[in-house]
């Protein structure tokens, strides 16, 4: 395989991430603010980001901390939402999978929307492509997407520094979860598995060890997934 | 206040647990595919769960001691409706905050 064809799939991935700094560098910010309101140091904020670089993860897991809520209930709901990238796993594994093991583990550590919806798009795309250009595609678009995700959570952590607590900061975050979910309810399936896990949530709020949010969460789930397969998706 | 051990184990877990989901198929199952219902229930756990997170601190915020807040109510709807219509999660999340920052300079 020529070099050069593996640098310029490389640099078409790294074309194709580019637009995504626009995504990621304001959310990263906002955790960056909200983990230092939450107490954390500069560090422990950037080590969060590092270690996790999972989006909503970070931002349930800081919300659930902050509630005092049992360190197992913020581990499982935090990697509930994260559910999803098993599924991302799971479909780039025919395309990625005949990699050298420490590649399949760079590959999986870089794994996230971003990354998989670039390169899912791309190998459909160009199905010719060897493997050694699938793998260069995917770390092209993690390139200027990943390392922006530690950047601007630290500069967030900065400003978050900076700027007085208080004065409705507090809502910040449940307006960020729900930035999150009102542009996915795309069809009846989403909708439906949104509001019956709200709902829940409210009814099961009594339920000790926050365990009311993992009911309402799993029957929401299900909700999506029976309304998907009777063919409202 | 956020305890620091509790913080570090936190931080270990789900990086752990992250890299584990990401790894899962890749790494150790190699290509065999998920059944369809797994697929099926994986693609609504995002909605689902943040859904599920956010409805309490909505209604119960912890700031007015669970205090339902016409003020967080109402940006609340505005972001839902917002991000709903736009699909933009910026356009929802600086609607919310607007609210927020209108109802704090309410005068009363």
């Amino acid at each position: 395989m020529a070099q050069s064809e593996v640098m310029s799939s490389y640099w078409r991935g790294f074309r194709d991430g580019l637009p995504f700094i626009a995504v990621v560098a304001p959310f990263a910010t906002l955790f960056g603010v909200l983990s230092m309101e939450s107490g954390l140091s500069v560090f422990e904020t950037v080590a969060f980001s590092v270690v996790v670089i999972a989006g909503s993860a970070q931002f349930a897991a800081l919300q659930l901390l902050n509630d005092n809520a049992p360190l197992l209930v913020v581990i499982l709901s935090a990697l509930t939402v994260n559910l999803r990238m098993s599924m991302y796993s799971a479909s780039l594994t025919p395309y990625l999978g005949p990699l050298p093991l420490w590649k399949r583990i760079t590959a999986a550590y870089f794994l996230v929307d971003i990354t998989y919806a670039a390169s899912v798009q791309d190998y459909d795309k160009r199905p010719q492509e060897s493997v050694a250009q699938k793998f260069a595609y995917f770390m092209g678009v993690a390139t200027p997407v990943c390392p922006l995700w530690y950047l601007f959570t630290l500069i967030g952590a900065l400003v978050g520094e900076a700027i007085p607590s208080g004065g409705g900061l507090d809502f910040a975050l449940p307006i960020a979860f729900i930035a999150m979910v009102a542009p996915t309810l795309r069809t009846t399936a989403h909708m439906g598995a949104a509001i019956s896990a709200a709902l829940l949530a409210l009814c099961l709020y009594w339920m000790p060890f926050n365990l009311g949010l993992i009911t309402a969460a799993l029957a929401g789930m299900a909700v999506g997934a029976e309304l998907e397969r009777r063919g409202w998706a | 206040m956020i305890d620091k051990l509790d913080l570090w184990i936190t931080i270990a877990a789900l990086g752990v647990g992250s890299f584990g989901l990401r790894f899962l198929f890749l790494g150790l199952v190699g290509d065999r595919a998920l059944p369809d219902w797994a697929l099926r229930h994986l693609r609504y756990t995002g909605v689902a769960v943040l859904a599920a997170l956010v409805t309490p601190l909505v209604v119960w915020p912890a700031a007015t001691g669970g205090e339902t807040d016409p003020a967080r109510l109402m940006a609340a709807a505005v972001a839902v409706v917002t991000g709903y219509v736009s699909k933009n999660i910026y356009g929802a999340l600086v609607a919310g905050a607007a609210v927020m920052v209108a109802a704090a300079y309410w005068p009363g």
